[in-house]
């Protein structure tokens, strides 16, 4: 929650969306003994992305751990430390690179509490930085949300601000469950307001980031900005477009996007993730098997990343994902067919 | 129990061919180790049969012929301990003290398993117990026993945990990532191997580069011990100096038992790739009629004393069965109870 003691401007504080996050992983460490980092070079180094920063320097080696190169023995470490009291937080240095930890993640941490007819549980979070745009090619940018959102078992995070950053982390710190955060490589140095104390947002609530009675706009993580800065677009030209940032991807909250859509009667999904059996075929066959899909007055439209692995030429790469243009075109289109 | 006093025994000293190893293990202990061989061996004979009679559906890997690995390495155990067990791991259950009737009715698929028949017979475990789980993955859960080993250090509670996996195991990434990790923290983490010779149906010769698994800890800078797995009280011995060196912060070993699975992987097995007297030859090393034939040669326990061991196992496994059968199977209504923490 806001701070009510933040309300004067000259209280805002901005800290950048690593920044943070290690707010987060830092109050976290203090207010209880049990939680730990590690991962890929997180001590002295900082983290790849800088998120835990001077966090070696305050816990010290014990609690901010460099680990091996070793992703499957790291998320199985991180398994192995949450069935017996611990509340590790684990940092994938790419997210691409958890296709080596699958099995740890998918076989072990998702099911253990099922399998072992709920005598334990598996209260791990993992760090992941993800998404495209920064030049990395097919191995460093992919947006492999969608694949653990299809797990039961897992809760999938992915915080669009720099307040959400902060305030989903220590919810997902808190939860009893193996939470995966999905963080954006481009929104690391993003600024935004972050209260000081060690809030939460809740997870499986989507914010309602702009009203407007004209299309719903879903979207998540940087999509979610990119639906924003569209929406105020679409404005200029007298759409007026609803904008609902996702935020946790499962367990996802249909009830805001349902009753958006009844409002609003038209619904685009815009993801970064592959389009097919992506994150938006879901939303959509939400709506369509629910009694919102009477209220609709155009087809949903999924704008997603495309058919193709992330390419390293700049051009084709801003190509495989969607852009604001798109979102404006798509919503433009979307919205005169509906008045057709 | 003893045919003897324990004070006849302390009185008389030890026989002078009594070998140290089997010396080191008091009356009491050897009869809870003989008893909990016979119940594992008892309770895959009933689960076998159980199968066959179509009392349940799906498999089992049975880990009959190896009992001693099972009951020498976690022998030395505290109460507080942690194991981790593998697809084969009914014996590890039992050797760390898991009740037979929970057990069967686990396999049951019932309410009032182990894991209240969501688990099955790959996936018992008794968290309160110390046992973090059977996995069906091979080598799932030697990264899982880093983590153990990270939150024992972490809070400084002094136990240990004993990770068991198969020589297929030892072929694949976790091992080595695993054993890297325990071994530059320096965890209290006890690796065991049971060398069966095969994975599935494949041979360790033709799978593995070296001729022991136990040589492989000279890459991660551990002691590596290549035993017997069919003689109880070697491999008590050797568990015992690696718990300690566990539990006094020197790090993790690695211990191989060489043993020998009679049955086939699963009930799928059809057994082609493998001879009848190979396995005849290792039915004649029967780690169970091995260490009575010792114990009864030191004249430490008589004939009737063995068989009253064996039969009360036989007793306990057939009454677990029967409660088992009895036991009421999960609501369908509860299916997507515990996939979530609330």
């Amino acid at each position: 929650m806001p701070s009510d003691t933040l309300e004067a401007p000259a209280a805002i504080r901005e800290l950048s969306y690593a920044e943070a996050a290690r707010e987060a992983l830092a109050q976290a460490m203090e207010a209880d003994e049990r939680v730990f980092l590690f991962g890929e070079d997180v001590g002295v180094y900082g983290g790849a992305f800088g998120v835990s920063g001077d966090l070696v320097h305050r816990f010290g080696t014990d609690r901010v751990i460099d680990t091996p190169i070793s992703e499957l023995g790291i998320a199985g470490a991180a398994v192995g430390a949450a069935i017996t009291g611990m509340r590790p937080v684990l940092e994938i240095q790419f997210s691409d690179f958890v296709t080596l930890a699958m099995e740890q993640i998918v076989n072990q941490a998702a099911k253990i509490r099922f399998m072992f007819g709920g005598k334990a549980s598996v209260p791990m979070v993992v760090r992941l930085p993800g998404g495209s745009g920064t030049g990395a090619a097919a191995q460093h940018s992919q947006s492999l949300e969608a694949w653990f959102a299809h797990v039961p078992g897992l809760k999938v995070l992915q915080p669009s601000t720099p307040y959400d950053a902060k305030g989903m982390l220590l919810a997902a710190i808190d939860d009893p469950n193996p939470v995966l955060i999905f963080e954006h490589k481009l929104l690391y140095k993003t600024k935004g307001h972050v209260p000081a104390e060690a809030y939460r947002v809740p997870i499986g609530q989507a914010a309602i980031r702009r009203e407007g009675a004209d299309i719903t706009i879903v979207g998540s993580s940087i999509m979610a900005l990119k639906a924003q800065a569209a929406a105020e677009r679409l404005a200029a030209e007298g759409i007026s477009a609803e904008v609902i940032d996702l935020r946790s991807i499962r367990p996802i909250d249909f009830t805001t996007i349902a009753e958006s859509v009844r409002k609003t009667h038209r619904l685009l999904v815009v993801y970064e993730g592959v389009k097919t059996m992506g994150i938006g075929a879901e939303i959509s066959a939400m709506i369509a098997e629910s009694e919102v899909f009477d209220f609709l007055d155009a087809p949903i439209i999924r704008l997603g990343g495309a058919d193709a692995p992330i390419p390293y030429n700049p051009v084709l790469e801003k190509a495989a994902v969607p852009q604001e243009d798109d979102i404006v075109a798509a919503a433009t289109n979307l919205v005169r067919r509906g008045e057709a | 129990m003893s045919a003897r006093k324990t004070d006849e025994i302390a009185g008389a000293g030890l026989k002078p061919n009594q070998r140290p190893e089997l010396a080191a293990l008091d009356d009491e202990t050897v009869a809870r180790a003989l008893t909990r061989m016979h119940l594992i061996r008892k309770f895959e004979e009933a689960a076998e049969a159980s199968y066959m009679r179509g009392l349940i559906h799906g498999t089992m890997h049975l880990s009959i012929g190896q009992e001693a690995s099972a009951v020498g390495t976690t022998l030395p155990l505290e109460a507080h301990d942690y194991i981790l067990s593998t697809h084969r791991g009914h014996g590890h259950c039992i050797a760390r003290g898991a009740e037979p009737k929970l057990m069967f009715a686990e396999f049951f698929g019932k309410e009032t398993g182990y894991c209240k028949g969501r688990g099955g017979s790959m996936h018992i475990a008794d968290v309160e117990g110390g046992n973090l789980g059977a996995n069906g993955i091979v080598g799932g859960g030697l990264p899982i026993a880093v983590g153990v080993g990270m939150s024992i250090k972490a809070q400084k509670n002094g136990r240990v945990c004993m990770v068991f996996f198969g020589d297929g195991a030892s072929n694949e990434g976790a091992f080595h990532e695993a054993l890297n990790m325990a071994s530059i923290w320096k965890l209290p983490v006890v690796f065991v191997c049971e060398n069966n010779k095969y994975g599935m149906s494949m041979d360790i010769g033709r799978a593995m580069a070296v001729a022991n698994v136990a040589d492989r800890a000279s890459a991660y800078a551990m002691p590596g011990h290549c035993l017997d797995g069919n003689d109880l009280a070697g491999v008590a011995a050797v568990a015992r100096e690696a718990i300690a060196q566990a539990r006094s912060g020197g790090g993790p070993s690695l211990i191989e038992c060489k043993t020998y699975r009679w049955r086939g992987h699963s009930k799928s097995d059809r057994n082609l790739y493998r001879t009848k007297e190979e396995i005849e030859e290792w039915r004649s090393q029967d780690p169970i009629r091995r260490l009575e034939a010792e114990l009864k040669a030191h004249d430490r326990f008589d004939a009737a004393a063995l068989i009253k061991l064996e039969e009360d196992a036989q007793r306990e496994i057939d009454s677990a069965v029967e409660f088992a059968r009895t036991c009421p199977d999960p609501d369908p209504k509860d299916l997507t109870r515990d996939v979530y923490a609330l």
